[in-house]
C-alpha cells in the first residue's frame, strides 16, 4: 500500500477522504504509532516513529494521541466513568474527576456517568468514545469514521465538538472518513 | 482506577463464571483444610491423652480395643482381670507407677471411671470447685461433663450400664457429685471419676459386705487399692495403666505380661501408630479427591481466562492504543488468575473451619474429642500461597496471549 506525502502543521486539521478499502485506517494506524512496520517516513513532532522503542511509543500514544475508532470499542465491563478514567490511568497521567465530569457534560452525557456501557445507545456510546479520546487533551486526535453512525444533527454536533476541542487544546484533528457531510467542515483534505 | 479495579470489574461482569471457579477451588481447599485441622488436632489429642502411659494391661482381646477403651474411653472393655494378677505385675521392679481402672458404667454417655487419685494426677487435673472424691459413690466430674450434662455439686444420679444412655440403670445406688474439674483439654474432661469401690458396690447389688480391716492386725492392704487385702482373689478390675521406671520396661514388661495366660499388654504408642496407618488410607483417598477438585478448578480458570480473552481482544487493543504497555496487560491477566484463586482458597479455608465449627457444635462425639474449628495452623499459609501459585500458573498462557495482541490487526477488524 502506498500513500502520497502529506504534512499537517500543529493546530491544523485534515480530512482523509476515501472509500472503504482505500487504506484510510492503515494510514491512521501508521500515523498514530499503532503500526510500526513501514518503509518511508512517519514523523510526529520531528520524531521518526519507527525509531522509538515500544515503551516510548506506548507512552507517546497514551499522552499525545487520542483515538476514535470505527466501532466504539468501549470496555463493556466498566461503567462510563471508569472507561474514561482508563485514559489517564493507562497514559500514566493523574486522573481528574472534574475533567471527566466536564467532558461528559460537554457531550451531554452528565447523567450517564455511572451507567453501564452496555445500557447506552449507539450514539451515546460514540460520544463516550469521543470523550475518552479528548480526555487527556492530546496533541493529535485521530478519528476513524467518527460520524458515520450518527444522524445529521448529532453528526454536526460531534464534528463541531471535535473541532472545538482540537482548537481549544491546539490539537491537530485528523479525520478519516467517507462521510460526505464532513466535506464542508474541514477544508484541508486528502483524497486516497 | 488501577489494574485491580479493572480485574475486579471484569470478574464482576461474568458473575456465574467467576462463581463456579471460586466454588470449585474452595471445595477442594475446604476438604484439605478439614483434613489438616482434624488430623493435626486428633494426633495432638491422642499424644496428650497417652502421655505418661507406657503400657495398658487388661484382659485378652484386641490390643487396639484395649487402648481405645482404657486411654481414650471410646470403646468397650475387653473384659476383667483379677486384681491379684494385676498386683503381681505392679510389684515388678520395672514398674514405676500402676494405676488401676474399673470401667463399665456411664451417665448420659459420659464414662464413669473407678480409679485412684493418681489417674487424675496423670493428666494434671485440677479442681474447679469442691473436694476430690473420697467416700464410696462420691464422684468428681470433668469440665465437659459438668457443662453438657448440667450436673452440679451435690447432685445425685444413677449410672447406666455400658456407654450409651438408656441402658440398664443401676437404681439401687446413686452417685453424688463432690467436685468439678477445671477444663484441661484431655480425655478427663469427659469422665466421671470415683474410687474403685464405688464401681464394685454398684454392681454387687444387694451384697453389702463391710470390711473392718482397721481392727485386723494381719491385714495387708493391696498396693493398688488400699481398702482391699493384698491377697484378695475375688476382686476384679478392668485394666491397669503402667508407667515404666526405665526404658528397659519397654523391652521386658510386655513380654512378661503377655506370658501370663489371662493378661494382655498393649503399648499406646504402637497401637495409635497402627490406628493412624489404618485411618491414613481414608485420609489419602479424601486428599486425592481434594487434589482432583483443585486440578479441575485450575483447568476451569484457565479455560475461563482463555475464552474471555477472545472476547476481550478489542479491549486489549484499545487499551494498548491508549498507552497500556504489553506488560501491563500481561500482569492484569495474571492478577485475574491470582484474584480468583485467592478468593477460592480464602473461602475454602473459611469453609473448612466453618464445617469443623458446625461439626463440633452439632455432633457430640466431635465435642468429646475436643476437636475445634477455631484453631489455625501455619500450613494454612502454605495453602493460600499454593493457591496463588496455581492461579498464576493457570493465567500464564492467556497472559502471554494478551502480551502478544496485535493492536492494528485487531482494531481494523482483520
Amino acid at each position: 500500500m502506498h500513500f502520497p506525502d502529506v504534512q499537517v502543521k500543529k493546530g491544523e486539521n485534515i480530512l482523509l477522504l476515501g472509500e472503504s478499502g482505500s487504506g484510510k485506517t492503515t494510514l491512521l494506524h501508521l500515523m498514530g504509532g499503532l503500526l510500526r512496520q513501514y518503509s518511508g517516513s512517519v514523523k510526529v513532532n520531528d520524531t521518526e516513529l519507527s525509531t522509538l522503542s515500544e515503551l516510548s511509543l506506548d507512552k507517546f500514544r497514551g499522552q499525545k494521541i487520542g483515538f476514535i475508532f470505527q466501532k466504539n470499542h468501549l470496555i463493556s465491563a466498566l461503567s462510563v466513568e471508569k472507561n474514561l478514567a482508563m485514559a489517564p490511568y493507562l497514559a500514566g497521567l493523574p486522573i481528574s474527576q472534574e475533567r471527566i465530569e466536564h467532558v461528559l457534560e460537554t457531550l451531554g452525557l452528565a447523567e450517564k456517568r455511572k451507567s453501564k456501557v452496555t445500557e447506552l445507545s449507539q450514539g451515546q456510546a460514540q460520544r463516550v468514545a469521543i470523550a475518552r479520546a479528548v480526555l487527556n487533551k492530546p496533541s493529535i486526535i485521530f478519528a476513524d469514521e467518527p460520524t458515520s453512525a450518527l444522524d445529521d444533527k448529532n453528526c454536526h454536533k460531534v464534528i463541531d465538538l471535535l473541532l472545538n476541542i482540537a482548537s481549544q487544546n491546539q490539537s491537530t484533528l485528523i479525520v478519516a472518513t467517507h462521510d460526505q457531510r464532513l466535506k464542508d467542515k474541514i477544508s484541508n483534505q486528502l483524497k486516497l | 482506577m488501577n489494574l485491580l479495579t479493572l480485574v475486579w470489574n471484569y470478574l464482576k461482569a461474568r458473575p456465574l463464571n467467576t462463581a463456579i471457579n471460586i466454588v470449585l477451588l474452595s471445595l477442594g481447599i475446604a476438604v484439605i483444610t478439614i483434613l489438616l485441622l482434624f488430623n493435626t488436632q486428633l494426633e495432638k489429642k491422642i499424644t496428650e491423652n497417652a502421655r505418661g502411659i507406657d503400657l495398658v494391661v487388661g484382659a485378652k482381646g484386641s490390643p487396639l480395643q484395649l487402648i481405645l477403651c482404657n486411654i481414650f474411653h471410646m470403646d468397650f472393655p475387653t473384659g476383667n482381670i483379677k486384681l491379684i494378677e494385676a498386683e503381681k505385675i505392679s510389684r515388678n521392679r520395672l514398674v514405676k507407677k500402676a494405676i488401676p481402672l474399673a470401667l463399665g458404667d456411664s451417665y448420659k454417655t459420659y464414662r464413669i471411671v473407678g480409679t485412684s487419685r493418681e489417674y487424675a494426677d496423670l493428666y494434671k487435673a485440677e479442681l474447679a470447685q469442691g473436694d476430690w472424691w473420697s467416700e464410696v459413690f462420691d464422684v468428681t466430674i470433668g469440665a465437659s461433663v459438668a457443662e453438657l450434662s448440667g450436673l452440679k455439686i451435690g447432685d445425685k444420679f444413677a449410672s447406666a450400664h455400658g456407654l450409651v444412655s438408656g441402658g440398664h440403670d443401676h437404681d439401687d445406688h446413686q452417685y453424688i457429685v463432690r467436685s468439678i474439674l477445671k477444663r484441661n483439654n484431655t480425655v478427663i474432661d469427659n469422665l466421671i471419676l470415683c474410687n474403685i469401690e464405688s464401681v464394685w458396690q454398684m454392681h454387687e447389688e444387694g451384697e453389702h459386705e463391710e470390711r473392718h480391716h482397721e481392727s485386723d492386725s494381719s491385714f495387708i492392704s493391696s498396693r493398688l487399692i488400699p481398702s482391699v487385702a493384698a491377697n484378695d482373689s475375688t476382686k476384679e478390675i478392668t485394666s491397669m495403666l503402667i508407667q515404666y521406671r526405665s526404658p528397659m520396661g519397654a523391652v521386658q514388661l510386655p513380654r512378661f505380661v503377655n506370658s501370663q495366660s489371662s493378661l494382655q499388654a498393649a503399648s499406646p504408642a504402637f497401637e495409635t501408630a497402627r490406628l493412624f496407618s489404618i485411618l491414613g488410607i481414608g485420609v489419602d483417598i479424601l486428599m486425592a479427591f481434594a487434589y482432583v477438585l483443585i486440578v479441575i478448578s485450575g483447568l476451569s480458570i484457565f479455560i475461563a481466562l482463555y475464552n474471555s480473552l477472545k472476547e476481550r481482544r478489542y479491549d486489549m487493543a484499545i487499551m494498548r492504543s491508549m498507552g497500556a504497555t504489553r506488560s501491563k496487560l500481561f500482569v492484569s491477566i495474571l492478577i485475574e488468575g491470582g484474584v480468583l484463586t485467592l478468593f477460592g482458597s480464602l473461602i475454602g479455608l473459611l469453609m473448612g473451619h466453618g464445617v469443623l465449627i458446625l461439626l463440633s457444635m452439632m455432633v457430640e462425639e466431635t465435642q468429646k474429642t475436643g476437636i475445634s474449628g477455631f484453631v489455625f495452623y501455619p500450613q494454612e499459609w502454605v495453602i493460600l500461597g499454593g493457591s496463588l501459585m496455581l492461579g498464576l500458573a493457570c493465567a500464564i498462557l492467556p497472559a502471554i496471549q494478551a502480551y502478544r495482541v496485535d493492536i492494528s490487526k485487531v482494531l481494523s477488524g482483520n
